[in-house]
């Protein structure tokens, strides 16, 4: 074949576009978030500060609060409670829901309570928690605890239920025990699901700390929004938020990376890029 | 004595009251020797698997017995290996690893078990992927993978439930190759469950034709040690044993259809 230099510049002029349609995904992310600061940025200026505040108040706001130590506290009062349920929602959650999917019987007496408690608006038992275990570290770890265990516990239980039946018969069919089966089969298999729990699970933990903190004693990151908005000091109180907000987006993320780590077969078998 | 007999099985599928709803095997009965290929093949539905079910453990018969090597069978057990439709390997798993689960079942030890492994992945020629995942092997390697870790645990009898029938037929011919290779160095005892006539008559000794629940036919084949399969292919036993089996078969396929 003839190559004319016509054909190599529609070639080149091809390539160029192709390179600029790869945007990187990040780099799309990015721009996006800086539109969306600029926006608010424009219409905050312009709007009563009382009832609207914009990124850069919130900013210097945030230094503020960083230099005077108050957020740091705010975040380790919030940040202890709010592990310690989270952490023992899967550490009871997942295996609770491994024995709902796995045993009839289990699921027949049980997965009814755990079907329920997914459905209640556990928030609304907040006062009475505080009449049960105070107004401390305790309440809120339990509530925290409470909101973050059935999505994690409900996950596990489906997935297990999700587990290909040819896949456990392998293990049958070697005579594995039951024990066995559940770790090294019905385990490995149902990772994807409880990974999607345990994200589920940031979102109702994050829900259940600001929530205790503006029931309980007011302390913490919620006791700070709380006050601010109290008071007016809009700005004051979007600092928690946007904090709160970070540190979710991270924990998901690193939700993410810890099932890249122990799964990492789950993304070779899965095409997870959107196109 | 056979090596594997199953003896008058019966499976009947019952509503919670207790009246049967189906039958899926009605009495069937058949031998095989040590050593031997046996194909069970039959329309859908006839029960076949079913049948290879039962003698795997994985369902209860009815009524009736499977005794290998004159033991009678309940559930479970490392005297048969199993080699799955759509072979079944743990997607979390190596290659190596794979073939070693029936090992690891077993109660054997690294590096024995790793020795093992690797000597029977040897064996079905994926050395070269020992470290690969499920999902980087193809369906024949996949199924090769699935026959290598039936075979490890060393086995009376090798249990095949439609091990071909996913795989496109030049990869099907190559596996009916090596599978008869295999067979040549390992004698195992090997049923095969398949719907495929030409698979049946080209690997088995002794075709059971199984039709609605019952045995039709034992047909034995005899082609020798079928080292060369265009030889087999072209032979006159073979073509006879194919139209003798297809009559089985579609004797009665009219009414049928």
């Amino acid at each position: 074949m003839v190559v004319t230099q016509a054909d190599e510049r529609t070639h080149a002029r091809a390539g160029t576009l192709a390179r600029r349609r790869r945007m990187p995904n990040w780099l799309i992310t990015v721009i996006s978030v800086v539109l969306a600061l600029c926006l608010w940025e424009v219409l905050g200026r312009n709007s009563n500060p009382l009832l609207g505040t914009y990124p850069s108040a919130i900013f210097v706001e945030f230094l503020r609060m960083m230099k005077d130590g108050r957020l740091l506290t705010a975040l380790v009062q919030s940040g202890e409670p709010f592990l310690t349920g989270y952490v023992a929602a899967a550490i009871v959650g997942i295996p609770v829901g491994l024995l709902l999917g796995r045993y009839r019987f289990m699921e027949a007496a049980f997965g009814i309570y755990v079907t329920a408690g997914y459905a209640t608006p556990l928030i609304a038992l907040v006062p009475l928690m505080i009449l049960w275990f105070g107004l401390g570290f305790t309440v809120k770890a339990v509530i925290v605890f409470l909101l973050s265990f059935f999505p994690i516990c409900l996950n596990t239980w489906f997935g297990v239920k999700a587990v290909p039946k040819s896949l456990v018969e392998v293990g049958t069919a070697f005579c594995a025990p039951q024990t066995r089966i559940i770790r090294g089969i019905i385990l490995p298999a149902t990772i994807p699901y409880i990974m999607a729990g345990l994200r589920l699970g940031i979102g109702k933990a994050v829900i259940g700390i600001v929530i205790a903190e503006f029931q309980t004693a007011i302390s913490g990151l919620g006791g700070i929004i709380i006050k601010a908005a109290n008071g007016f000091r809009t700005a004051e109180m979007f600092v928690p938020i946007i904090l709160i907000m970070v540190i979710a987006v991270a924990l998901t993320a690193a939700v993410g990376w810890l099932e890249r780590r122990i799964a990492p077969w789950q993304e070779e078998i899965s095409g997870r890029d959107a196109p | 004595m056979a090596h594997l007999a199953v003896q008058n099985v019966t499976k009947s599928f019952t509503t919670s009251d207790g009246t049967e709803f189906a039958r899926a095997l009605d009495g069937i009965s058949f031998d095989i020797e040590k050593g031997e290929i046996a194909a069970v093949i039959g329309p859908s539905g006839c029960g076949k698997t079913t049948a290879l079910r039962i003698i795997m453990g994985l369902e209860s018969a009815t009524s009736g017995q499977v005794l290998v090597n004159g033991r009678r069978v309940s559930g479970c057990g490392l005297d048969r290996g199993m080699v799955f439709q759509h072979a079944e390997l743990l997607p979390w798993r190596s290659t190596l690893s794979n073939v070693g689960y029936g090992l690891e079942m077993k109660g054997v030890r690294k590096p024995e078990l790793d020795r093992v492994a690797a000597e029977y992945l040897d064996l079905v020629g994926l050395s070269h992927a020992r470290d690969f995942r499920p999902h980087q092997l193809s369906g024949g390697m996949k199924q090769r993978v699935g026959i290598a870790r039936a075979l490890a645990i060393d086995p009376d009898v090798l249990l095949m439930d439609e091990p071909f029938g996913a795989l496109d037929s030049q990869t099907r011919e190559t596996l009916h190759a090596e599978l008869l290779a295999i067979h040549r160095k390992t004698k195992k005892t090997i049923l095969i469950v398949t719907h495929d006539l030409d698979e049946a008559v080209m690997l088995a000794h002794r075709v059971v034709v199984l039709k609605a629940g019952r045995v039709d036919q034992i047909i034995p084949v005899e082609l020798g040690d079928r080292a060369d399969l265009g030889n087999v292919r072209a032979s006159t036993e073979y073509a006879t044993k194919r139209a003798m089996i297809w009559k089985a078969l579609h004797g009665d396929a009219r009414q049928a259809a």
